[in-house]
């Protein structure tokens, strides 16, 4: 559904996406694991199409994003919805108008609807009742929660989620993941979702991709990537402070 | 010396570079500035932020502006004998002049820097993006609004400080140089033409444009945290100020040559 092609980024020469290459398939959830600062946001974000690759291409259904116009990246990204790893919630909004957000700028819907759709979306990440607050309001778990259901809010065939659990409580993190199996299983949802947390990755994950030096070294089924034998990958998902990627340090 | 010339050329370079962009800024937004649905709401809640928020400043500033140029040139009316023109030179220089310029100068200091602070804000924090991704446009979201509300606001409060301006001076002509009502009223209204007031109104609506398009263009350029949106909105001022000061001697210039 969505193909990643040969993807290079570098950022004031420093080469952060060298060569990426990922195939994400239609209705199944793709893992991406990988060190902290190895490029996993950036590369969501030229998904998203909100950056531009310094060269290869994404494909959508075998369509070149980079060559959309405005308009037609807007109907696409109507299909799709992100979870920023900094919840990047409006702070000028209240949490209602935030989660409604695209809702009332895109639909010509009902005033009680899109309240109806709100409260819904917020009852899912397990917020109810806060439509009033204001985003200084909330914990930063919270805020993350509150960035999840402005994501599921439009009903989505694409959800990026960048780091969904970090930051929440354990429980809330099970929450979250069972949300995101069930968007899944029930809606066919397509998702691509970056975590740290390696147990809510076996949990979630169809695909598991390992992003390490800007290229993608492994890719496999959880239990391939539980097993793996490549050395780097086995110090990664085992958390080992020695090994193949600490070597120079 | 090389050195020296190397150094200007990279800067007016820059400087070239950096209005073009700013032209395409402006460009993408007129773009933006059609498709429906039409901004009035945020254009609204802007114009009360950036018009009726400002006029307490705009009233004290450009007040002082009246009593000072009515007591300078009474300076020299005075060793003329001519008070009589006090009037018309007040009239003339806040209408023609004074009125639009320092009414830009402080919107671009009080809602120019707040433009590029909060647009620059949203941009570090991912919000800017957030929007993106949302389907929906920064630039139709945030720019066009800012836009249209500075648009529109500058000439209105052009007119305010206008008006208070020759305030200033009837105060200091009728209780200190003992010129009456009537007559400081009529020598000024003698004086101001049609187009004394409309050329003044037409440069106030390109310094609202200036002023939008630098500080947002700034402030959507912001990288790297907190100090990055205190250097963009800085930048904003300044470059706005310098904008208005060059874009006024142009408009000097052809109006003195369009209606002479
Ligand atoms: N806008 C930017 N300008 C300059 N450098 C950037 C920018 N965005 C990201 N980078 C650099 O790209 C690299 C990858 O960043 P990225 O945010 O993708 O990391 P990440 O894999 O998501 O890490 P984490 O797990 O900590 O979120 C970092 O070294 C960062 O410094
Ligand atoms: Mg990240």
């Amino acid at each position: 559904m969505i193909q990643i092609d040969n993807i290079y980024k570098s950022f004031n020469g420093h080469q952060v996406l060298n060569g990426i290459s990922l195939n994400i398939e239609k209705g199944k959830t793709t893992v991406i694991i990988g060190r902290s600062g190895c490029g996993k946001s950036v590369l969501l974000k030229h998904v998203m199409g909100i950056l531009k690759p310094d060269g290869g291409k994404i494909l959508f259904d075998g369509q070149d994003i980079g060559k959309f116009d405005e308009e037609m990246l807007h109907s696409l990204r109507l299909k799709m919805s992100m979870v920023f790893q900094s919840a990047a919630l409006f702070d000028s909004l209240n949490v209602g108008d935030n989660v409604g957000f695209a809702l009332i700028e895109h639909q010509r819907l009902q005033k009680d609807e899109i309240a109806r759709r709100v409260r819904e979306s917020l009852a899912m990440v397990g917020l109810s009742g806060i439509e009033r607050l204001m985003p200084s309001e909330l914990s930063g778990g919270m805020k993350k929660r509150v960035a999840l259901a402005r994501a599921i809010c439009i009903k989505p065939d694409i959800i990026i989620y960048d780091e969904p659990t970090t930051g929440v409580d354990p429980i809330t993190a099970d929450i979250i993941n069972e949300l995101i199996k069930e968007l899944h299983d029930r809606l066919k949802v397509t998702s691509i979702a970056v975590t740290h947390d390696m147990k809510s990755a076996y949990k979630i994950a169809d695909w598991i991709a390992m992003l390490y030096q800007g290229k993608i070294i492994a890719y496999g089924y959880p239990d391939d990537i539980r097993n793996t034998d490549n050395p780097v990958v086995h110090q990664f998902i085992n958390g080992l402070s020695t090994g193949p990627i600490t070597e120079g340090e | 010396m090389l050195n020296l010339f190397v150094n200007l050329g990279e800067k007016f370079l820059s400087f070239i570079y950096f209005l073009g962009e700013q032209l395409v800024l402006c460009l993408r937004m007129l773009g933006w500035m059609f498709v429906s649905p039409l901004e009035w709401r945020r254009t609204l809640v802007q114009s009360k932020r950036c018009g009726w928020d400002s006029l307490p400043i705009i009233s004290v500033i450009s007040l002082f502006i009246g009593l000072i140029l009515a007591l300078q040139t009474a300076y020299l009316m005075q060793r003329l004998g001519s008070e009589m023109y006090i009037a018309s030179i007040v009239a003339l220089s806040i209408v023609r002049e004074l009125g639009p310029v320092i009414t830009a100068l402080v919107i671009a200091g009080r809602v120019g820097a707040a433009i590029a602070a909060e647009i620059g804000t949203m941009k570090v924090t991912e919000q800017i993006d957030a929007l993106e991704t949302l389907a929906y446009s920064p630039i139709k979201y945030l720019v066009v609004p800012r836009f249209l509300a500075l648009m529109l606001m500058l000439p209105l409060l052009t007119l305010y400080a206008d008006g208070i301006g020759i305030l200033g001076g009837y105060a200091i002509c009728v209780y200190k140089l003992g010129i009456t009502p009537g007559m400081y009223l009529s020598i000024t209204f003698d004086a101001l033409l049609f187009k004394d007031v409309f050329t003044g109104l037409v440069k106030s609506v390109f310094f609202g444009m200036i002023i939008a398009v630098s500080s947002c263009y700034q402030g959507l350029k912001v990288y790297g945290g907190a100090e990055g949106v205190g250097r963009a909105t800085t930048k904003a001022v300044v470059n706005s100020f310098i904008l208005i000061i060059v874009a006024d001697c142009f408009f000097a210039a052809m109006f003195y040559f369009l209606f002479p």
